[in-house]
């Protein structure tokens, strides 16, 4: 484990978030600095031990397939940043998902 | 040079359940805008998903019907990525434990031939919510200056379905999808309606030189609204590489969109970013056990599929492909016929009553044969008194109108109003020469050589016994009478 | 005559008795607001009105002969709580002016318990700090030393209950958010097991870690709150279904017969004479109250902050995501969609979120999942194993909740060393043990001021609330500590 390839730009880039330059190198040299923190973990032998995800081992929680009331649209269209008619409206998409 | 094609398949199918994945808002299409939305399928600060019990199911009937493996052991994992019709911004999905796995698609072509394709996988999912892209006019994409979204559809169960590269045509990859369509629909988890976007896919092709074993470089073309635009599109895409490769020029592995009114595959806006999904575990939901109890409850309440339908019909009752494909295509008749069957143990017999009369009436009624007063115990009745020669065709589509007046079995009313053929000698040397001493002239007409007028003389027999003589028998004894 | 200074169970008790209303609790706690809020800061939006139509609908149901355990009990509720109708900001831009269109449950719970919100509590972006310095949306002071933190994120929680501007405060722990500022405002501060209280309408931080909890000025108070929002949700999968006994009733005077473990590797030594002074006497006093203390080893302690900061900020990076600026709270415009998500997130998040969500995306990015996310996994099944093994020999374990008292303002600087605050509470919440930290002695800091608190944590194995809440509670009613000193705010009334 190491720091050295993280690309700041390229993670900013996948979690949406626009960065200033002075952001990319502060960020770059704390996250690094962090990710040396977590290197402790390689002295660890983690060969056979399984990963947990949570702690507490529920199996199978599920609902029955029953309808529910909805929200009011309404209310779930004046809380968006811009709504047009019933829809919720955004700026032009790029590509396909 | 000849070329082979490579053909895999990948589609999405929404699962009719009555709410959604992992809230309680209806699934339904075609509601208003945004009315059938709730924090969790929203993705709200501060809500979380509760996996929907049937979705599950319905699974596990998928993984029966295509002979899948249905692991012990499976879990929901997140597929992050960002796009504005999908709420959190990440897809739950399946990653590395899918609810089933495997299996293998057994479909028919239009000849009869059975040929297999292998499923990879079938995975359970969430759906997107819909953007409709305006402002330029034409609804696409490109050119557009903004989107509007409707979320009605996010968090509506989504099967995705992946399968092996094992088609060979754009004719096998119809066939194989068609045959996935009428297995889904007659296990009941989908409605299956390429229209209503229940039913999407994608496919990737690829062609390399016959005989070559391995793979050439595979497109993935989008878009396909229908059965006939899938098969177009996969037609144009391997003419598009075979015109390539033979100018000597390279296939580039991209994602093309069918342009159905053009009729050709185009290139898509490849992304800024390689995909990077980061999936991990949903840490809001727990891994499910699906034990072989649960799984052989779920295979106890199945019925048959199409697939083994097909071969019953097509080998055991000798059936052609346009009648078999008819019937099985309508679960509800072919569930019908298969009853019916049962109690009449004449399947051609069955066949002819559920496809010919029944259908009739069903069509002039506007009443579906399994909705109708005719049940499948009473259908087998009126086959079997047919096939025993208890009573005669015209009698038999007689009864069956009063039948689907309601009046019930066959049966009873055969018994109850003395219905049964005459095969009694006797009375029908009656009927015979009752006929005869009455229509002196015909019978004249007859010896001096006008044959048809024997029909005449049959059907007055058989008016003359108010129809329950035995055609087959008045043929006979007339024409002994009548000297041959 | 409502006096704010009492404990929830008297006040319960009084309301129920209608010796006073809850209407006259919540006039009460509003004029105590009014009065301190202005240099505590608890609160980002005071529900004064909300308040007094729920006191008013309750008081007309105890005349009408119902009893509520929390009967008028004053809550101050985490501002990454939904509460329908209320602005649910999270501490940050990005849902500043965001109204919950829906409750969640353990509010629900409280609610329906009697208990009258009076306020959303200030806390650190969401819930990403031990300072509440992380707070885009106010400052929280704390009231023991107005120059310095209340500890986070539910700094605004353990403000509002240290500056009786509340009974009992709901916080969120996901490494330490409770018991941290609990301890540095001479608070009991309960995180319970894992899944023991549902999630629902928690603004997620870390869904795996996150934890709802009370803070409360008495072991009592806090059981009294657990005991109401304890138990299976339908509407989080990962809530605990299995039975809740109720602990309130419960709570014990000595500790005979219980083993309490001293963990080898958290050697308080190098917290300095002082700190490891108040340690040693905690010692010693849950020894005179019958315990035996016996050495336990957590060999993977140390690795326990690594762990915490793979793990955390990669279900973060992905909780967050859908903060992108289309359905709710803040946008930002641009010229696509991406940009618009881009200067939004920009500008919507704080440096802290935005750190960890940076570290988090790479945890899970493609070519480093093996070597952080899934190692991270794997080091947190042992970090349990080690807590398995432990409560062989002990029943409890004691520990420090932190290795120093509140800090001043601006003092720690870089990103680690306030992680570091976390040390002694991140293990617990790895592996989803109930924890709470207990008031358990003062100390005046070097750099000069009044004493200020500390916090003995003690933790229990999964489940066991009950024993947990039974022993702190005679630690407590023996120790008295967190009597020994006021605040620097006028008193309340008692």
């Amino acid at each position: 484990m190491s720091s050295e390839n993280l690309d700041i730009a390229y993670v900013a880039k996948l979690a949406r978030i626009a960065l200033t330059d002075d952001e990319v190198e502060r960020f770059g040299a704390q996250l690094g600095d962090l990710l040396g923190h977590v290197a402790t973990l390689a002295d660890l032998d983690l060969d056979s031990i399984p990963a947990t995800a949570q702690v507490v081992e529920s199996r199978n929680v599920v609902r029955e397939d029953c309808e529910r009331p909805s929200l009011d649209r309404e209310t779930v269209l004046n809380g968006a940043p811009q709504r047009q008619g019933a829809f919720v409206r955004v700026p032009r998409i790029i590509g396909q998902a | 040079m000849k070329y082979e094609a490579v053909i895999g398949i990948e589609c999405h199918v929404e699962l009719k359940t009555a709410s959604k994945m992992f809230c309680g808002c209806a699934n339904r299409f075609g509601a208003e805008p945004n009315t059938l939305v709730c924090p969790v399928c929203l993705g709200m600060p501060g809500s979380l998903p509760v996996p929907n019990a049937a979705a599950i199911e319905y699974m596990i009937r998928a993984g029966l019907a295509f002979k899948a493996a249905i692991p012990e052991y499976s879990k929901f994992d997140r597929k992050n990525y960002f796009y504005p019709d999908m709420p959190k911004n990440y897809q739950i999905s399946q990653y590395d434990m899918p609810l089933t796995q495997g299996g293998v698609v057994r479909y028919w072509l239009d000849d009869g031939t059975i040929r297999e394709c292998r499923l990879t996988r079938i995975h359970l999912e969430e759906d997107t919510g819909k953007s409709t892209h305006a402002g330029s006019g034409d609804g696409r994409i490109a050119g557009s200056s903004y989107s509007l979204v409707d979320f009605n559809r996010a968090g509506v169960p989504l099967m995705e379905c992946v399968s092996e590269p094992d088609l060979r045509s754009a004719e096998e990859a119809v066939a194989f999808l068609e045959m996935l369509r009428r297995t889904l629909m007659a296990i009941g988890v989908s409605d299956v309606k390429m229209e209503e976007g229940s039913l999407r896919c994608d496919a990737n092709v690829s062609i390399r030189p016959v005989g070559s074993e391995t793979y050439g470089t595979k497109t993935e073309i989008k878009n396909m609204n229908s059965f006939r635009s899938v098969r177009r599109a996969i037609e144009s895409e391997i003419a598009r590489q075979s015109a390539m490769l033979d100018a000597g020029e390279r296939i580039v592995q991209e994602t093309l969109g069918w342009d159905e009114a053009n009729g050709t595959t185009i290139s898509m806006r490849s992304k800024e970013l390689a995909h990077d999904y980061r999936y991990f575990p949903d840490p809001d939901l727990v891994p499910m056990e699906i034990s072989e109890e649960r799984v052989a409850g779920v295979r106890a309440t199945m019925s048959p599929l199409p697939i083994e339908r097909f071969e019953r019909y097509t080998k055991e009752y000798g059936f052609n492909i346009k009648q078999t494909t008819q019937l099985i295509d309508a679960p509800e008749i072919a569930e019908f016929f298969d009853r019916t069957v049962e109690v009449s143990q004449h399947p051609q017999q069955t066949q002819n009553f559920v496809l010919g009369d029944l259908s009739r009436l069903a069509n002039e009624s506007g009443v579906a044969i399994h909705r109708s007063p005719v049940s499948p115990q009473h259908l087998g009745e009126l086959v079997a008194l047919v096939e025993a020669k208890t009573i005669n065709s015209k009698i038999a589509k007689e009864l069956l109108a009063r039948m689907w007046a309601g009046e019930g079995s066959p049966k009873a009313i055969v018994e109850r109003e003395g219905l049964a053929q005459t095969s009694d000698p006797a009375a029908l040397a009656r009927f015979v020469d009752e006929v005869l001493a009455a229509n002196a002239a015909s019978v004249e007409e007859y010896r001096a050589g006008k044959s048809n007028v024997f029909g005449f003389l049959v059907g007055a027999v058989m008016k003359t016994s108010r129809g329950k003589a035995d055609p087959a028998a008045v043929n006979a004894l007339l024409r002994e009478r009548l000297g041959g | 005559m409502a006096t704010i200074a009492k404990s929830a169970a008297e006040i319960a008790r009084a309301v129920n008795a209608r010796e006073c209303s809850a209407r006259e609790m919540i006039d009460a706690t509003m004029a105590r607001i009014e009065a301190v809020e202005p240099q505590v800061g608890a609160y980002l939006s005071v529900l004064e009105r909300q308040a007094r139509e729920s006191a008013d609908a309750l008081d007309a149901r105890i005349a009408a002969g119902e009893r509520f355990p929390l009967a008028g009990v004053p809550l101050a509720v985490k501002d990454n709580l939904a509460l329908e109708g209320t602005v649910t900001t999270c501490g940050s831009k990005m849902l500043e002016r965001w109204v919950a269109p829906y409750t969640a449950t353990a509010v629900r719970s409280m609610l329906a318990a009697g208990a009258i919100p009076v306020g959303k509590a200030n806390m650190d972006e969401f819930a990403m700090g031990s300072s509440c310095e992380n707070s885009a949306l106010g400052v929280t002071r704390n009231p023991y030393d107005l120059q310095r933190v209340p500890g986070g994120s539910s700094g605004g929680s353990a403000a509002s209950v240290a500056a009786h501007e509340a009974t009992i405060a709901l916080g969120s722990d996901t490494g330490g958010s409770i018991r941290e500022p609990a301890a540095f405002c001479n608070l009991v501060g309960f995180k319970p097991t894992y899944g023991r209280i549902s999630r629902y309408g928690l603004i997620a931080f870390a869904s795996s870690l996150d934890q709802i909890g009370p803070l409360a000025r008495s072991v009592e108070d806090a059981a009294l709150a657990y005991d109401a929002m304890a138990g299976f949700d339908p509407m989080d999968a990962t809530s605990l279904d299995r039975a809740v006994e109720p602990t309130a009733g419960t709570l014990r005077e000595d500790l005979h017969g219980l083993r309490i473990g001293v963990v080898k590797q958290f050697d308080t030594h190098k917290l300095g004479a002082d700190i490891d002074d108040v340690y040693d006497r905690a010692l010693h006093d849950l020894e005179a109250l019958g315990a035996e203390i016996v050495e336990v080893e957590l060999p993977t302690a140390d690795y326990g902050l690594a762990t915490y900061y793979l793990i955390a900020p990669a279900e973060c990076s992905s909780n967050l995501a859908r903060f992108d600026g289309v359905r709710y709270g803040l946008r930002v415009e641009g010229a696509d969609v991406a940009e618009m998500n881009e200067r939004t997130r920009a500008a919507g998040f704080g440096p802290e979120v935005k750190r960890r969500i940076l570290i988090g995306t790479y945890a899970l990015s493609s070519g480093y999942y093996d070597a952080y996310y899934v190692r991270a996994q794997k080091a947190r099944t042992l970090v349990a194993r080690d807590f398995a093994k432990a409560f062989e020999k002990c029943d409890l374990i004691a520990a420090p909740a932190t290795s120093s008292p509140a800090f001043r303002f601006k003092s720690k600087s870089d990103p680690y060393s306030m992680y570091l605050m976390d040390y002694y509470t991140i293990p617990m919440s790895l592996a989803g043990l109930p924890a709470l930290s207990v008031p358990c002695g003062w100390v005046s800091p070097e750099e000069g001021g009044p004493p200020m608190p500390l916090g003995l944590q003690l933790t229990a194995p999964l489940f066991a609330e009950r024993p947990l809440l039974a022993a702190a509670h005679a630690y407590e009613r023996a120790t008295m500590h967190a009597a020994k000193h006021e605040t620097q705010l006028p008193e309340a009334a008692r």
